[in-house]
């Protein structure tokens, strides 16, 4: 038994926002009250702190199997879980390709001891290549919660088709990194002023929301269940906000670097490169706007961690992708809350609800419900040192910066598998 | 500030904070930059001294890292080392571990474990000069990265400039051709807007794309070349890089058809216009001969002066003297 103490609920799915006490009973949430009675149960004190329903991370790459120079389960969901992430979705874009039934196995059991729940998305198509489709109903019943060619968009408007169809008939949603290749090809970072003042060959705009159209048109076409990937743009933002008017099931997902970082602040550091690369001013304030009104679904991390050796090259040959579990909650208060662009029951739905409501799945705290529970503080001052990370890359933009508010700790199934060091921390 | 400047002590009124390295020409103020073309004017003497050997960098060692294919810019900074009486180590792309897939990282350490005194780069991507500056204690002289900057370049060109029309100030320059994979021309863009230059940028639309008119203030483009001609101080032919023809396809024909400096677009511009090449030229693809030869050609003394640039910003760098030492040249011209 455990007992969460005097911490602020906010619960999105309820609307409640109040402070309560949380008795938890094996994996479930069995009581919520005033001062409960702690009984033998083992008392985590949140005085000060947030309890939300624990945190899903739509979008990461856990690099295993076959990149574990990056990134194991382990490491990976461990890091979640110093993020307040208590689910995290994996990209299938592993060696081999998560396609088939036994890899989807593989990833369930090498996650099934770790700290946060792993949740794999299988490939679209066969090695995401973009031929024939991958064996979804098999990986369903192992364990996918969606489908992706994630790294890449799915190839052609009728595979897009198909897979909708298919994907819609299995009650999975398709998830479509955005990106016309032959607009991006050869690109480093977004085209504009920066990418001209760099010399860097630029990717624009366009090849992202060229795919989202496309995406759009394709779920009017095949009905089924569409998000979108780390959305970017303006544009993009404009294809999901006009797909949602029009009824259509369509739904889109940010990431904090997206609304926190743009293609002015590019150095010549690989930790500025991703894909989508840094958009414009312009475009994060769109994310802001859509963030705040409700046409953004979720935040995502799109964790993608690199090996130094991979990632200190040369701007152009790097590799793209940043990790981001540890900073996903800070950057969104800093950016959304702290900023009284959103509101904080708002900010808990984009983890929680939102991304909750895409798998079709329930995130509420209520008594019978599981124990996921993500604690947090709005004031704790820390800063992020990118070599503490418990991630086994160091490929982040965000090393040294300084927050206001944190992650405090992570409850998952009825267990604390991640606590903040305070003590530690305020020594240092 | 990504061009370091060290010995910042009581600023003196002519000489300008010491700089450590030489990545970019962006961040350089107009005094640093008169005040290393006013230190080239002896060595520009010195190039016609019957002996030009000097010992001013003797025991010193200049590594020449070049990823990239270059003969005139590894030649002229070989040569510029060579009459400071500098050694130079080279490393050349044909020849280079990088074929065996060493990194970059790696082979830049190799070549600091041998202990030069300063490294001049040159490298196909685009940042690879800050790169390495950021990972070793000695100077870094970038002798042209990717399509980013080739600030020795635009120095030498600048002091062509200022030789040519007598000043640096207000004038209007066109610059011809692939704009948009060009490091000579960012660089040049940079270096005379800071003294007022207007430019007017033409070339095939897809390599001059709009976004180049916020490299600087009063960039602006024109589609066709005997408009962009119009008024021109000074003209910049910049080379057609074959290779880049196949991205899109791009027919030759049509490039001399619509973009060639010929004699009779050259009498758009004023009389007294200056040509410059930063070279390799193509003759008969981007200028026409009777222009690369012509009375406003400057494009040979574009190469001594990248002697003079070079000596200058060698010895700066790499001397360990104050910018208010003694010139070393000041000795040897009559």
């Amino acid at each position: 038994m455990i007992l969460i103490r005097g911490g602020r609920i906010i619960d999105p799915a309820s609307g409640r926002d109040s402070v309560a006490d949380i008795l938890i009973d094996e994996d479930r949430i069995a009581q919520i009250g005033d001062r409960l009675r702690a009984g033998d149960a083992q008392v985590v004190d949140a005085t000060g702190s947030i309890v939300s329903p624990g945190f899903i991370d739509l979008h990461c790459h856990l690099r295993e199997p076959g990149q574990e120079l990056s990134e194991t389960i382990e490491t990976g969901t461990a890091a979640a879980a110093a993020g307040g992430f208590t689910a995290v979705c994996c990209m299938p874009n592993t060696q081999p390709v998560n396609d088939n039934a036994s890899v989807t196995r593989s990833i369930v059991e090498r996650a099934a001891n770790c700290r946060v729940r792993v949740w794999p998305i299988g490939a679209a198509s066969m090695g995401s290549k973009g031929d024939g489709l991958a064996e979804i109903a098999a990986m369903k019943d192992a364990g996918i919660v969606a489908v992706s060619d994630d790294g890449r968009p799915v190839a052609t408007a009728r595979l897009m088709r198909q897979v909708m169809e298919y994907a819609n008939a299995l009650g999975l949603p398709v998830i479509d990194h955005c990106e016309d290749g032959s607009l991006a090809a050869g690109g480093a970072m977004r085209e504009g002023p920066t990418s001209i003042r760099l010399g860097l060959p630029g990717i624009p705009g366009a090849s992202e929301s060229i795919c989202v159209g496309r995406d759009v048109e394709v779920a009017k076409l095949s009905g089924g269940r569409l998000h979108i990937a780390h959305l970017s743009t303006r544009a993009s933002l404009e294809h999901v906000r006009e797909a949602k008017n029009n009824g259509l099931d369509v739904t889109c997902e940010v990431t904090p670097h997206h609304f926190t970082l743009i293609d002015e602040d590019v150095v010549y550091d690989s930790n500025y490169k991703m894909n989508p690369p840094l958009a414009s001013d312009d475009d994060r304030d769109a994310l802001l706007e859509g963030l705040a009104d409700g046409t953004v679904d979720a935040i995502a991390t799109d964790h993608a961690p690199h090996h130094a050796a991979s990632k200190d090259v040369e701007f152009e040959k790097a590799p793209f992708g940043i990790t981001g579990f540890e900073t996903a909650l800070a950057l969104g208060l800093a950016e959304l809350v702290h900023s009284n662009r959103i509101s904080l029951m708002r900010f808990v739905g984009l983890f929680t609800t939102g991304p909750a409501r895409i798998l079709k799945m329930e995130r509420k705290i209520a008594e019978g419900q599981p124990a996921d529970l993500t604690l947090f503080s709005l004031e704790h001052r820390w800063t992020f040192q990118v070599k503490d990370s418990a991630s086994k890359s160091r490929n982040s933009p965000f090393d040294g910066r300084e927050f206001h508010g944190a992650p405090m700790a992570t409850v998952v199934g009825g267990r604390v598998v991640w606590q903040r060091n305070v003590a530690r921390a305020a020594r240092q | 500030m990504l061009t370091e400047l060290a010995n910042q002590g009581p600023a003196h009124i002519q000489v300008p904070q010491r700089l450590r390295h030489l990545l970019e020409v962006a961040p350089l103020t107009t005094e640093q930059i008169s005040f290393i073309l006013d230190q080239a004017k002896p060595f520009q003497e010195f190039q016609r001294h019957p002996l030009k050997k000097l010992a001013t960098l003797r025991g010193k060692t200049i590594a020449l890292a070049f990823f990239e294919p270059s003969t005139r810019t590894r030649i002229s900074f070989a040569t510029a080392a060579a009459r400071l009486g500098a050694d130079t180590m080279n490393l050349q792309a044909e020849s280079s571990s990088l074929k065996k897939g060493e990194s970059l990282m790696d082979t830049v350490w190799t070549l600091e474990a041998m202990r030069p005194d300063a490294i001049v780069i040159r490298h196909a991507a685009s940042g690879a000069a800050h790169f390495v500056a950021q990972r070793v204690d000695i100077p870094v002289l970038n002798a042209g990265d990717g399509t980013h900057e080739h600030p020795t370049q635009a120095l030498l060109d600048a002091l062509t400039i200022r030789d040519r029309k007598g000043r640096l100030e207000d004038l209007n320059v066109t610059i011809i051709g692939d704009i948009l994979h060009s490091r000579v021309a960012r660089s040049n863009i940079h270096l005379l807007s800071k003294f007022g230059a207007r430019f007017t940028l033409c070339g095939p639309p897809m390599w001059v794309p709009a976004d180049l008119e916020t490299l600087a203030p009063r960039v602006v483009r024109m589609s066709r070349i005997e408009q962009a001609l119009e008024g021109a101080d000074v003209v910049m032919s910049l080379r057609v890089q074959t290779e880049r023809l196949h991205e899109p396809p791009f027919s030759a024909d049509d490039y001399v058809r619509l973009y060639q400096l010929t004699p009779e677009r050259l009498k758009k511009a004023k009389p007294d216009a200056a040509v410059l090449h930063p070279g390799p030229i193509i003759r008969g693809l981007e200028i026409d001969s009777t222009v690369a030869d012509g009375p406003q050609s400057c494009i040979l003394e574009q190469v001594s002066n990248g002697l003079a640039v070079r000596m200058t910003l060698l010895f700066q760098l790499v001397s360990g003297l104050g910018p208010d030492a003694p010139h070393p040249a000041s000795g040897t011209v009559q």
